[in-house]
């Protein structure tokens, strides 16, 4: 009985107790319109035409309804902060998240007017054309030459065993890995540096000439110097292929990208001229983020 | 008191002195303010003080229930006459259980020697004094020793320290037991076969291609010479084994990748269990599934083809046997399969790989090392069987290749040559120890060679 009425006092005094100053609104307070994008998303005759995406993980959506277009040859970066939806968004478009049996995608996606989710689709001709670098640096557990002539290999570009040594030379120079490893291309890639892995792998997707090449942030596990060196390699990329790059770092999204793409909780908040990202950006949440108020 | 009472007195006496040092640390702690000014939590103060207590007390009754035994023979053997000391290892024993008989009442003192009822007397005299001064002893030393254990409890003592150290020492004792008892098997094996290669020449044991294990009664009787020839045995074992893993590995390590990289957590989830529950099935069972029902089956279409086979043949046992060794080979290399990164799927998916391609050219040779230590397992299980073969095989050692003929195996004479009433001095029980001994050696060299193909073909990821 007293426990009771003890309980039922300290209810009725909770409110009284809770009176707070008031405070400016937080940015992370601000209720976001689904499908409202500001700044520039749409562009013509684009590369990817991406129109009200949705992609759910079970019950839960971690997509809502965002559309974007990606120019042919532009270097754009997804920034947000963690688990905002900006890999997610980035495997949709060469289908990567289809290994992932509780995933479903949804809306318009288009690349050079072909839709990527029509089931008749070829996973595997897509993702020829459609490359991928990943976070850590995932060579397969191969010598140098073979993890540079698997994509080759697979779809069979060389006819000749000259014509293969061709290919990875020329990928390995691309990927300016070819000074550092000519000498020893049958050495296990394992043995490499985490950074020259990292370049091992943009080699191995550059390998099987894509059109797109998707980065899921390439830099997060290497060192700045490696680091560098991959941004340099980036800026070189960019004069042939369409790049996509997620990021966390800030700096890195303004030093090689064109534009940017800002991600919030499963929204595209904000896309821009990069130089107008960092400078002047028309978002409150975007201008937060980037002054280093949250993320 | 007998020695399984007095165990269990030590334990409640231990259990009572952990309960008494957890009491008394906690006394000493509170004028301190509390448990936290102790070295050690009390818990630690009470495990120390069973130790205390425990320990010594068990080792005691250990060493006494071992020697017991021994002592008390040599005493009671001392006092008999000079005339009736035995002078062989036999004889001795004989006269111990004659002694022992009298002394509990099976054998009337009357019907024995003078001597020996005395002998017998004074043996039943020293097992009663034996118990008690076995139980005072260890009682004594349990109740001293904890009670030093007790005693020294102090907030500065670090119990902690001293427990984790015995326990230490507790966990190498335990290890120790297996590698002691492998030791011990080794050495066994190898001291017989030693005696047999005094009976029977080394040449003919590896090089003889017939094996009839018969030892003459009589020396004039047919077939008197036995033929100790190791060949047909090994050759009926490989048979077997072969055509088991004929079976097994591809059927295994094909579920495995169907498991790993096709199946969905569902089917997962039902698959994997009923697999493994092949390998829960007692080999009897397949045995016999194997002699009524396989063997006679391939016997059957033999004949429809034209082909003449026995009605027991290796190829019945490799085939229930492969079936049996399936979930070795495919358990085992789902877990590594699953254990080779997602990143390196990813990356070979990613540049336009099909499944079965990433399979093939990534997944599969990081895999490998633990594939093979899978299908190593499952060789040295098949090598190993026993029931299905002499269920379905049968017992005729013959020297052949063909699939269709009965065949038997190592293990399977093995058994044969020790089953029923043996003198453990003959060649022919002898040779089950040279034969288990090359067994030994054999499975030895399948790891050794096994080891050197996965360093060698080895993709490490990490």
């Amino acid at each position: 009985m007293n426990t009771m009425s003890s309980t039922t006092i300290n209810q009725v005094q909770a409110p009284e107790e809770k009176v707070m100053p008031v405070t400016e609104k937080k940015p992370e307070d601000t209720v976001l319109e689904e499908g409202v994008t500001v700044g520039t998303p749409f562009a013509d005759d684009p590369k990817f035409k991406l129109r009200d995406v949705e992609v759910f993980y079970g019950e839960s959506r971690a997509i809502k309804k965002i559309s974007l277009d990606i120019a042919r040859n532009e270097v754009i970066a997804f920034i947000g902060p963690s688990g905002c939806g900006k890999s997610t968004f980035l495997r949709c478009l060469n289908r990567m998240n289809d290994s992932i049996d509780i995933c479903r995608v949804k809306g318009g996606l288009l690349l050079d007017g072909q839709d990527i989710y029509d089931p008749k689709r070829d996973v595997v001709e897509l993702r020829a054309r459609v490359g991928m670098v990943f976070q850590k640096p995932n060579p397969f557990p191969k010598s140098i030459y073979d993890n540079v002539a698997y994509g080759p290999r697979i779809h069979g570009l060389a006819n000749r065993k000259s014509e293969l040594d061709d290919i990875v030379e020329s990928s390995l120079r691309k990927a300016g890995l070819w000074n550092e490893v000519k000498d020893r291309l049958d050495a296990m890639a394992t043995g490499m540096s985490g950074g020259q892995q990292q370049r091992l792998c943009i080699a191995r997707t550059i390998a099987v000439s894509p059109e797109v090449v998707l980065m899921d942030e390439p830099c997060s596990a290497l060192d700045p110097i490696a680091t560098a060196k991959v941004e340099e390699l980036i800026a070189e990329l960019s004069e042939s292929f369409t790049i996509v790059i997620v990021t966390h770092s800030m700096q890195q999204a303004a030093r090689v990208s064109n534009r940017t793409a800002y991600f919030h909780l499963g929204h595209l908040v904000e896309v821009n001229e990069t130089s107008k990202v960092f400078t002047t950006p028309e978002h409150e949440l975007t201008e937060s983020y980037i002054s280093g108020r949250f993320g | 008191m007998q020695p399984l009472n007095l165990l269990l007195l030590t334990m409640v006496l231990a259990v009572v002195a952990y309960g008494l040092g957890y009491a008394r640390s906690r006394a000493l702690a509170m004028p301190l303010g509390g448990v936290r000014h102790l070295k050690s939590l009390p818990g630690y103060y009470g495990v120390r003080a069973a130790i205390w207590c425990g320990v010594p007390a068990l080792i005691i009754l250990a060493l006494w229930a071992a020697f017991e035994g021994k002592v008390i023979q040599s005493i009671v053997v001392g006092t008999l006459p000079e005339t009736m000391i035995p002078d062989s290892a036999g004889e001795a024993s004989l006269l111990m259980s004659k002694i022992g008989n009298v002394a509990n009442g099976s054998l009337p003192p009357g019907f024995v020697e003078e001597p020996v009822a005395k002998a017998a007397e004074l043996l039943q005299a020293l097992q009663v004094q034996s118990k008690i001064y076995m139980t005072g002893l260890v009682v004594a030393v349990a109740l001293l020793a904890g009670f030093l254990g007790w005693i020294r409890i102090r907030p500065l003592l670090n119990a902690r320290e001293q427990v984790e150290a015995v326990l230490r020492w507790f966990f190498f004792a335990c290890a120790g037991v297996a590698v002691l008892t492998t030791v011990g098997i080794v050495f066994s094996v190898v001291f017989e076969t030693i005696r047999f290669f005094e009976q029977v020449p080394f040449l003919e044991f590896f090089f003889g291609t017939s094996w009839s294990p018969q030892l003459a009664l009589r020396t004039d009787q047919v077939g008197s010479e036995g033929a100790f020839g190791m060949i047909p045995l090994f050759t009926g074992t490989l048979l077997i084994s072969f055509i088991a893993m004929l079976i097994a590995a591809p059927v295994g390590l094909m579920s495995a990748i169907y498991l790993s990289e096709y199946a969905n957590k569902r089917v997962r989830s039902i698959v994997k269990p009923l697999l493994e529950m092949l390998a829960g099935i007692p080999t009897v069972v397949y045995g016999f599934f194997a002699a009524l029902t396989v063997a006679p089956f391939i016997s059957d279409l033999a004949s429809a083809i034209g082909v003449e086979a026995s009605s027991q043949s290796a190829l019945a046992a490799g085939l229930v046997m492969g079936i049996m060794i399936i979930p070795f080979v495919s358990s085992l290399s789902d877990d590594v399969i699953n254990a080779v990164p997602q990143s390196l799927r990813d990356g070979s998916l990613a540049l336009g790989a099909t499944q079965s391609e990433t399979m093939k050219k990534v997944i599969f040779p990081a895999a490998l090392p633990g594939i093979m230590g899978g299908l190593l397992l499952a060789v040295s299980r098949a090598i190993g069987e026993t029931m299905i073969v002499v269920m379905a095989a049968g017992l005729a050692a013959n020297l052949t290749a063909n699939p269709l003929e009965t065949v038997t195996t190592v293990t399977v004479q093995i058994v044969t040559l020790l089953v029923g009433d043996q003198e453990f001095d003959s060649a022919k029980t002898l040779a089950a120890f040279a034969l288990g001994a090359m067994l030994f050696i054999a499975t030895l060299l399948l790891n050794v060679i096994a080891l050197k193909i996965v360093r060698k073909y080895r993709e490490q990821y990490d």
